[in-house]
C-alpha cells in the first residue's frame, strides 16, 4: 500500500516541496514588507553550494555539522539579499532589474558556479545528509508512515516556520508593523515605524530562508552539488507567493502540490509508465502548471481578494510622499 | 554638515554616459579586491582577459561569436524593458527561433533553390518562432493580467525541454539519424550548404570574419530604435510604460501595444536563435550542456540594462561583454575559474544600478542645520 503511486507521490511531494516552501516563506516575508526580490533562484544556489561546502569541510558530529551547514547557507542567502536590500532600499534602484541581476550574479553562470568549481565540490556525494528522524517501525505504518513519519527534520522545521510566520504576521506587534510597511509606508512612517529598518530586516530574512531552501536541495533532496541544481525552483517559489495570496499556510499547500508535480517525472520513469513523450511532459508539467495557476489566480474574481501588499515594488522616499 | 538628496528636475545627458562607464571602472576595482582576496593577481588576470577577448589574433573572430547572440538578446530585452514589459524569456524565444529557423533551413536548403532563399526563409522562420513563444506571456499579460516576468521565465525551461526532446528523446525531423556517430551520441541534422549563413572577411588584425548575423543584429538595432523613436507605436508604448492610466485616457489600445511589444521582442530573440544555427552551429543544438548552459538570454538582460535600454548602446555593450565572455571561456582552467566572468558581469551591473541614483538624484552638501535644508528642498518635490 505504501508503494502505491499516490502515497509515494504525496510523500515525495512533501520532500520536493520543502525547498519550495522555505524559499516561498522567505519571499513572502520580503514582499510583505514591500520588497520584491527576484533573486530567489540566485540566493538558493548560493545557499546550496555553501551549505554543501560546509558539510564537506566541517569535521564534527553529524548534528553539529548539519546545523553549521544550515547556518552558513542562511548566512550566504542573507549576504546576497543584503546587496539587493542596499541597492533597492537605500539607493532606490529598480527592484525588478536588481533582483534579476542578483540571480544572474549568484546563479548558474556566476558566483555559485565560481564557488562550486573553485572549491571542488562537483561530482562528490554529500558526506552527511538529512535523514528520516522517526524509527523504521513508524515509517512503515500504512499511508501516514511515509508521508508524515518518513521525512527529515527540515520538513518538520518548515512546519514550525509556517506556524511561526503565521503567528508573527497576524498576532504580534512587529508582524502588524511589517504589513503596515508593505501596504502604506508613508502611514507607517507617520506612526513612527522605521520603514527602512523593517524592509532591510525582512529582505535579509527572506535571503536566509532562500539559502536554507538551497541547502535543503543539496543536503536532503539530492545530496550532491551540480551547477544550477535548483532548476527554476526559485522562480516557482516566487509564483507560489502569488498563488497563496501572500499567506504562509497556503504556501504550504501550494509547495506540496508543486513538489508532487516535480516528483511525478522520476516516479513514472521508475515504474516504466509511459504516455506519449513522457520525459518531456512530466518534466515540463511543473512549469506549465505554474503558468496555468498564475493565469487563474491573476484573472477575474480572484484578483479582487488577492492580498498583494499595496506598496510592493515601490521604493519609499519620505520627501516624495 | 548635512547631505540633502534631491530629485533632479533635468537629467544631464553626459551623466547617462559617465555613470555606466564609472560603474564599469568601479566594478573592475571591486572584482580586483575579490581576486586579491582569493590569491589571484588581478592585473595579470585583466590583461589576460583583454588579450584573449580583443587583442590576440583571431580573438575578434571568437568575440563576434559571443557578441552576435548577445546583441540579439540584449536588443530583445531592451525593446521590452524600455516600455516596462519585463520579458525575461529571450532565452526560450531564442530556442524556438533556432527550432523554427533550422526547420526552414533543413527543408528549403535540400531543394537546390537559389542561396538567398533558404537563408531568407530561416530569418523569417526564426523571427516567427520567437514571436510565437513571446506571444504566450504577451496574451496572458494582455488578456488575463498575468505577471509576464514569471510566465516568460518559466517558458524558458519548457522551451529548453522541447529542444532537448527533439534531439535526444525522439526521432524528430531535426535529429541526425544516419551514420555511425548518430547511434553513439544524438546530434542535430547538419544544415545543407546552401542554408549556411555567409560571413565577410575584413582585412584588419589579420582578417576578421563578420558573420551575417552580426549585420542583422545591427539592422535589428536600427529597427528597434526607429520603431521607438520615430513612430506613433513607439510613442504610445512609451506612454503605456510610464503610466497605464495616462495611456488609457489618451486612447491607446493597451492590449494591442502589449502584444506588439512582446512580438517585437520575441522576434528579435528568435532571429538570434536562427543566427545561432545558420551562422555558428549549423545544426540544432539540443544538448542540455550546450547552448542551454551558456544563458545568452539572461546575459542579454545585463547588456540591455547596462545600455540603459538604448539599442545602439546595447550593440556596443554586447561587443564589450561578448569579448569578456569569450575571454572567460578561452582562459577557463585551474588559474582562471569558471563563473568569474558571470561574477564580474553581476558586479558591473550592480554598480550601474547603484550609480543610477546619481543620474536621478543630486546630492547637495550644505553646512546648514537639518531643518533649514529640509524646508529648502521642499519646492523641488
Amino acid at each position: 500500500m505504501n508503494n502505491s503511486l499516490l502515497v509515494v507521490l504525496i510523500a515525495s511531494g512533501v520532500a520536493y516541496g520543502t525547498p519550495l516552501l522555505y524559499a516561498a516563506l522567505g519571499e513572502l516575508l520580503a514582499e510583505r514588507s514591500g520588497v520584491l526580490n527576484l533573486g530567489v533562484e540566485g540566493m538558493m544556489l548560493g545557499g546550496a553550494v555553501m551549505g554543501f561546502w560546509a558539510v564537506e569541510r566541517v569535521h564534527a558530529g553529524t548534528a553539529i555539522t548539519l546545523a553549521a551547514a544550515l547556518g552558513i547557507a542562511a548566512l550566504v542567502g542573507a549576504l546576497l539579499a543584503s546587496i539587493h536590500a542596499f541597492l533597492v532600499i537605500t539607493l532606490r534602484a529598480s527592484q525588478i532589474v536588481c533582483g534579476l541581476t542578483l540571480t544572474i550574479f549568484a546563479g548558474a553562470v556566476g558566483l555559485s558556479s565560481y564557488l562550486g568549481n573553485g572549491l571542488n565540490l562537483a561530482d562528490i556525494p554529500a558526506r552527511k545528509t538529512f535523514n528520516p528522524v522517526f524509527p523504521g517501525g513508524m515509517q512503515r505504518l500504512p499511508v501516514v508512515g511515509p508521508i508524515v513519519f518518513g521525512q527529515n527534520i527540515l520538513v518538520y522545521l518548515s512546519w514550525l516556520c509556517v506556524i511561526a510566520i503565521w503567528l508573527y504576521l497576524s498576532r504580534t506587534r512587529p508582524g502588524l508593523n511589517v504589513r503596515a510597511v508593505g501596504e502604506s509606508p508613508a502611514a507607517a512612517d507617520t506612526m513612527g515605524i522605521n520603514v527602512t529598518a523593517y524592509r532591510y530586516a525582512h529582505t535579509l530574512a527572506g535571503g536566509a530562508f532562500a539559502g536554507i531552501a538551497g541547502a535543503t536541495i543539496t543536503l536532503a533532496l539530492t545530496p550532491q552539488w551540480v551547477n544550477g541544481i535548483t532548476g527554476g525552483a526559485g522562480w516557482i517559489a516566487i509564483a507560489l507567493v502569488i498563488f497563496s495570496f501572500w499567506r504562509p499556510e497556503l504556501c504550504l499547500v501550494g509547495a506540496y502540490f508543486f513538489g508532487a508535480l516535480q516528483a511525478l517525472a522520476p516516479q513514472l520513469q521508475a515504474r516504466n509508465i509511459s504516455l506519449g513523450p513522457t520525459v518531456l511532459w512530466t518534466n515540463a508539467l511543473p512549469y506549465v502548471m505554474t503558468i496555468l495557476v498564475l493565469v487563474v489566480v491573476s484573472s477575474g474574481t480572484a484578483r479582487r481578494r488577492l492580498g498583494a501588499p499595496a506598496a510592493l515594488g515601490n521604493p519609499y522616499v519620505r520627501e516624495e510622499h | 554638515m548635512h547631505v540633502a538628496v534631491e530629485r533632479r528636475l533635468r537629467q544631464p545627458r553626459w551623466l547617462a554616459v559617465v555613470v555606466p562607464l564609472g560603474s564599469i571602472a568601479f566594478a573592475f576595482f571591486v572584482a580586483a579586491l575579490v581576486l586579491l582576496a582569493t590569491g589571484i593577481d588581478p592585473l595579470s588576470t585583466y590583461r589576460q582577459l583583454f588579450d584573449a577577448g580583443f587583442i590576440q589574433s583571431g580573438s575578434l573572430d571568437q568575440t563576434l561569436i559571443t557578441t552576435t547572440p548577445l546583441a540579439f538578446m540584449g536588443l530583445a530585452a531592451a525593446a521590452a524593458f524600455r516600455v516596462k514589459l519585463y520579458n525575461i524569456g529571450a532565452e526560450g524565444q531564442m530556442y524556438m527561433g533556432a527550432i523554427f529557423g533550422s526547420a526552414a533551413g533543413l527543408y528549403l536548403g535540400g531543394r537546390g533553390g537559389a542561396a538567398p532563399l533558404p537563408i531568407a526563409a530561416m530569418v523569417v522562420a526564426g523571427c516567427a518562432g520567437g514571436c510565437v513563444w513571446a506571444l504566450i506571456p504577451g496574451v496572458l499579460k494582455a488578456f488575463f493580467r498575468t505577471n509576464e516576468i514569471l510566465t516568460s521565465l518559466l517558458l524558458n525551461y519548457v522551451a529548453g525541454l522541447i529542444l532537448t526532446y527533439l534531439i535526444f528523446e525522439s526521432e524528430s525531423y531535426w535529429r541526425e539519424t544516419k551514420g555511425f556517430n548518430a547511434t553513439v551520441f544524438p546530434t542535430g541534422k547538419p544544415l545543407p550548404p546552401s542554408s549556411v549563413w555567409p560571413g565577410w572577411t575584413l582585412h584588419a588584425q589579420g582578417g576578421v570574419t563578420v558573420p551575417l548575423g552580426a549585420f542583422l543584429a545591427v539592422l535589428a538595432g536600427v529597427v528597434v530604435w526607429g520603431l521607438h523613436k520615430r513612430t506613433r507605436f513607439g510613442f504610445e508604448s512609451q506612454v503605456l510604460g510610464d503610466s497605464e492610466r495616462a495611456a488609457r485616457y489618451a486612447g491607446v489600445r493597451i492590449r494591442r501595444k502589449i502584444l506588439a511589444v512582446m512580438a517585437l521582442s520575441g522576434a528579435v530573440a528568435g532571429l538570434g536563435g536562427a543566427s545561432q544555427v545558420g551562422d555558428f552551429a549549423h545544426a540544432l543544438d539540443g544538448d542540455p550542456n550546450g547552448l542551454q548552459k551558456i544563458g545568452y538570454g539572461y546575459t542579454g538582460i545585463v547588456v540591455a540594462a547596462l545600455a540603459r535600454y538604448n539599442p545602439f548602446a546595447t550593440l556596443l555593450i554586447a561587443f564589450l561583454i561578448g569579448g569578456l565572455q569569450n575571454a572567460g571561456s578561452t582562459l577557463q582552467g585551474p588559474s582562471f575559474p569558471a563563473g568569474l566572468v558571470g561574477v564580474l558581469q553581476g558586479i558591473i551591473l550592480f554598480s550601474a544600478l547603484g550609480g543610477e541614483i546619481l543620474v536621478r538624484y543630486r546630492f547637495r552638501i550644505s553646512r546648514r542645520s537639518k531643518g533649514e535644508a529640509a524646508s529648502a528642498a521642499e519646492p523641488a518635490s
